[in-house]
């Protein structure tokens, strides 16, 4: 099959690879470009294991071509931790308020968190909920990651963060 | 002494050692997308394997002809059941004593089955070529009720078991019959029934569902033609078995193969057995000589590997007038489908299905149970439940809750009533199990003081007269909810998997520094087994849990194990990670005695050192020891510190809990809301409380998608209608309740640190709690039994052909 030349930015490099026309999103950035933070769980939009972060919007990468990703700039969860290894606040705060357990979900789900916190620094509860209901998980019941998301928004916005899990 | 207690205190907290909230270990992998799944492995030359799958339920396979997918570039073999018969391998034994497909011969026996699997570079192409394996099919009748499959003229399916009268366990009565098996003494139930003040008997089906966890079945094998060697890995909830079962139907030898569970994405059950995938990898692998990987779909997920339930169960309760149990019959059917291929302890062809006399006090009790061949995909796993005991749970309080009803008594007082009580523990039941430990009452006494249970009831009954005067549209619903669970199987008595008992094992290493490394023979899927194991270790031996390295799932380093299904993994695993530890506390003790130049019994344990009794300045710490381990031994003592323990359980665990859900359902819409849901569970000994808050919630979650909306469903034909997360119900987080836990605490006796296993409690105690709610809301209408799920549209048919739409 015909390949198509693709130009993107992925976590801030420049990344220029052939594709086939269908490869998706998901399968050259995890397979070509060896980001494997990404999962798929479902291949129909659903589950958003795959989500990433693309020109300011969650996209889940299972449903977007390559060749639809020329010219972007995207973010996946190797990108969130700073270059000098420190976490970013939804990392921390996933671990610190237990907001994960499998850890399948857990790269979709702080990447749709991350776009949801630059939409709205301080959500509700239910904000958070409505927010993050194209990721789903399994293991959690969801709780923790309110409370993970509700601890990043609290660290980024410079307010004194609540206590732990239990 | 009491000078040293702070001391003591703070080293204790040091530790990080059970009790604590222990951050996870893992999590620092996970939330920078470093996990190492199987989808995430790459090996060199490798390949994709992807099946050709039968559109029909029941068909006779007349032709197969693969040319035209072997013409597609990048195809290197289809493999078809001709080409694994000669092998010996287009069966598979099945983990409960039955065969099944690994590519259909004669015969397709349910929709989606393995056909063909395709072997090419690329997963596309793979994908491409799997289309265009022609297959022509006859289609035959179809058998999807398992009521209907025991007809005398219902369409034989298995025919390669034609004239076998005897299954794996006992006579088959009908060509469709897979084993019949009973529990209890039935004289005396019938006896008790004839006797009884007060009957019930109510149908009580649990619909099929699916574990679904968000990471699909897979695997990668890869065959080393020069060393004869098999490496495979694979989302194997139980790797070792998986290791023998390669062995004894490739004839590989055992030490030849290496399976890996790497990091798994969630497994509830849907990851424990053994799949045509794996199969058909291997094949493919030996074949090609290049490594060969087999990812699933969703859709192929869903339909294909590992449901869970589709038991029918008709539950008949005797009674006395004044509210006393004296009697439980339970007649079940079971849908098997096409294999039995259920993953139960070999002599449990029905799982633990006779723990169904619950948490109460029934003298007798007897339960029959027939597995049934129908035309859907195989399994009967236990999703997130030890075997077949949220199916028991479900159908004893539901039918607790009928009786209740038909008595006229408050189902939490009839409840009461009933329960074990605490001076009766060790508790042998009806059906034969003997209940290590528990406090009942007391338990479901704070529950009920918790949220306020009369006050409710009161608010209850008040929307009632306020719907009957058509003041509201809204009803109000309380579900109670008490259940037992068995989980740690189990004792080497009565439990084996493929005549191997269900032992689990633990080996520690302390290094020289103190610092340690544990390998075990379970395999986390998300519990948190690196975290919890350590602080097992680090308070039994006084070493920091961040210097203990867990490590689980290598075949070829860790002990031989079950693995992690049914909660076993603290019951068994936990307890062989207690006792390793003190074999090597007891060697520790041996050397510090010599240094300190006392006797063994003049030294006494201080959280993390051996002091002189009466001198507490005079000590050794357990880093000082494990130095001294590997050069100042005492004579004649081997150097090094380690030891393995496979440990045998005596008796299997029993946490248990109170549950109670009030919920709103609007009459108009069917709609229900879950206003609040408090859950307390007992599972003795708490290792890590923030990992099980956090398994309660999890639990929680998938109880309420089965309750309220999940269902594997076929229609008539055969067809699979709910094969993809557009039709199968997982919970958002905006549909999800918000959890309020809780706990009491009730060490087993017999686990060396008291410790039950808490991870499927929830799903056992909290769909019967749901459905509970939902009966509860209309049973003042006269409504006794609406079936799972309780989805807004069944919702809404109850309220309407109770004529509330009228």
């Amino acid at each position: 099959m015909p390949k198509s030349q693709v130009s993107l930015t992925v976590n801030g490099e420049t990344v220029e690879a052939l594709v086939e026309p269908r490869t998706l999103l998901i399968h050259f950035l995890r397979e070509q470009l060896n980001l494997t933070g990404p999962h798929i769980g479902c291949e129909t939009s659903h589950c958003g294991a795959c989500t990433v972060d693309l020109d300011g919007k969650s996209v889940k990468s299972c449903t977007m071509f390559a060749v639809q990703a020329n010219g972007a700039d995207v973010r996946t969860i190797e990108g969130m931790a700073a270059a000098d290894g420190t976490l970013h606040a939804l990392q921390e705060g996933f671990r610190e308020m237990h907001g994960l357990q499998c850890g399948f979900c857990t790269p979709g789900m702080i990447m749709r968190a991350y776009r949801l916190l630059q939409e709205n620094g301080s959500p509700t509860e239910e904000e958070i909920r409505f927010g993050i209901a194209g990721n789903l998980c399994r293991c959690t019941g969801y709780q923790n990651i309110v409370k993970a998301i509700q601890y990043a928004a609290a660290k980024l916005g410079g307010v004194p963060l609540r206590e732990a899990a239990e | 002494m009491n000078d040293m207690t702070p001391t003591a205190a703070e080293r204790a907290e040091k530790l990080q050692g059970v009790g604590c909230k222990r951050k996870r270990v893992e999590d620092v992998r996970f939330v920078q997308g470093k996990g190492n799944y199987v989808d995430d492995l790459k090996l060199p030359g490798m390949l994709y394997g992807d099946f050709t799958r039968s559109p029909h339920a029941h068909a006779r396979i007349k032709k197969i002809d693969a040319a035209k997918a072997k013409a597609v570039p990048g195809v290197l073999a289809v493999l078809t059941a001709a080409d694994l018969k000669p092998l010996g391998l287009h069966y598979m034994p099945t983990l409960a004593g039955d065969v099944a497909a690994v590519l259909a011969e004669h015969k397709v026996l349910y929709q989606n089955q393995e056909v063909a699997f395709v072997v090419a570079n690329d997963r596309y192409v793979a994908a491409d070529a799997a289309d265009l394996v022609e297959v022509d099919y006859e289609a035959l009748p179809v058998v999807i009720d398992p009521f209907r499959a025991m007809a005398p003229d219902a369409p034989v399916l298995r025919e390669d078991l034609e004239g076998k009268t005897d299954g794996a366990h006992g006579k088959r009565r009908h060509h469709n019959h897979v084993f019949n098996w009973q529990f209890g003494d039935k004289d005396a139930t019938d006896a008790a029934f004839r006797k009884a003040e007060v009957t019930i008997k109510e149908l009580i089906s649990y619909q099929r569902v699916h574990p679904c966890p968000l990471e699909t079945c897979q695997c990668v094998a890869s065959f080393d033609k020069i060393k004869s060697e098999l490496t495979v890995w694979g989302t194997f909830q139980a790797p070792h078995v998986i290791r023998t079962v390669a062995s004894l139907i490739s004839k590989i030898p055992e030490h030849k193969i290496h399976v890996i569970a790497p990091d798994i994405g969630g497994g509830f059950g849907n990851k424990v057995g053994a799949y045509p995938g794996y199969i058909c990898a291997i094949v493919a692998s030996i074949v090609t000589g290049r490594p060969v990987k087999w990812v699933e779909d969703r859709i192929e997920n869903l339909s294909t590997t590992a449901f869970a339930r589709d038991y029918h169960m008709t539950a008949e309760i005797a009674a006395t007038r004044d509210g006393k149990v004296t009697g439980l019959r339970v007649d079940t059917i079971a849908d098997h489908g096409a294999f039995d291929a259920c993953a139960d302890p070999t002599k449990w062809p029905a799982g633990f299905f006779n723990i169904v006399t619950g948490s109460y006090d029934f003298p007798v009790a007897h339960v029959n149970v027939d597995g049934i061949y129908t035309n859907k995909a195989p399994g009967g796993v236990a999703y997130r439940c030890s075997f077949r005991v949220t199916e028991a749970a479900y159908c004893i309080e539901r039918a607790m809750d009928i009786m209740a009803q038909k008595l006229g008594m408050d189902p939490a007082e009839f409840r009461m009533k009933n329960l074990i009580r605490r001076e009766q523990f060790p508790y042998t039941s009806a059906l034969g199990w003997e209940y290590d430990s528990g406090d009942y009452h007391v338990a479901l006494q704070k529950a009920m003081d918790t949220v306020g249970y009369a006050a409710l009831r009161a608010e209850q009954k008040a929307r009632q007269e306020a719907f009957k005067r058509g003041e509201t549209r809204e009803l109000m619903g309380i579900g109670v909810a008490f259940f037992t669970e068995i989980v740690g199987a189990g004792p080497s008595r009565n439990c084996d998997i493929l005549g191997i008992a269900m032992f689990d094992s633990a080996e520690i290493r302390i290094h020289p520094t103190g610092s340690v490394i544990a390998r075990l023979g379970t395999k986390s899927q998300g519990q948190g087994h690196e975290t919890t194991y350590a602080q097992i270790i680090a308070t039994e031996l006084g070493l920091t849990a961040d210097n203990i390295a867990i490590e689980e799932g290598n075949t070829d380093t860790a002990p031989y194990g079950l693995g992690t299904y049914g909660s076993r993994s603290t019951p068994v695993s936990g307890a062989a990670t207690a006792v390793a530890a003190r074999k090597i506390k007891a060697k520790a003790q041996m050397i510090a005695a010599h240094l300190l130049e006392v006797h063994d019994d003049d030294l006494e344990w201080d959280v993390d050192r051996f002091r002189v009794k009466g001198n507490p300045e005079q000590f050794k710490t357990m880093t000082e020891l494990a130095w001294a381990a590997y050069n100042k031994v005492p004579p004649g003592m081997e150097p090094g510190l380690e030891a393995v323990s496979y440990y045998d359980p005596p008796n299997m665990t029993y946490p248990f809990g109170a549950y109670i859900c009030v919920l709103d359902v609007d009459v108009d819409t069917g709609a229900t809301k879950v206003r609040r849901f408090y859950a307390l569970d007992d599972c003795g000994t708490r290792i890590n409380p923030m990992i099980i808050e956090g398994q309660i919630h999890g639990g929680l979650t998938e109880a309420f998608g089965i309750a309220m909306g999940q269902e594997i469903h076929y229609d008539e034909d055969g067809n699979v209608t709910t094969a993809s997360l557009m039709d199968y119900f997982l919970p958002t987080a905006v549909e999800t309740p918000t959890w309020e836990t809780d706990w009491t605490t009730t060490p087993s006796p017999h686990h060396p640190i008291g410790a039950k296993g808490v991870g499927e409690s929830p799903n056992v105690g909290g769909v019967p709690c749901f459905a509970n709610a939902v009966n509860d809301a209309f049973k003042f209408l006269g409504s006794t039994h609406i079936a799972m799920p309780h989805d807004h549209w069944r919702t809404w048919t109850v309220a309407d052909k109770l004529g509330l739409h009228a």
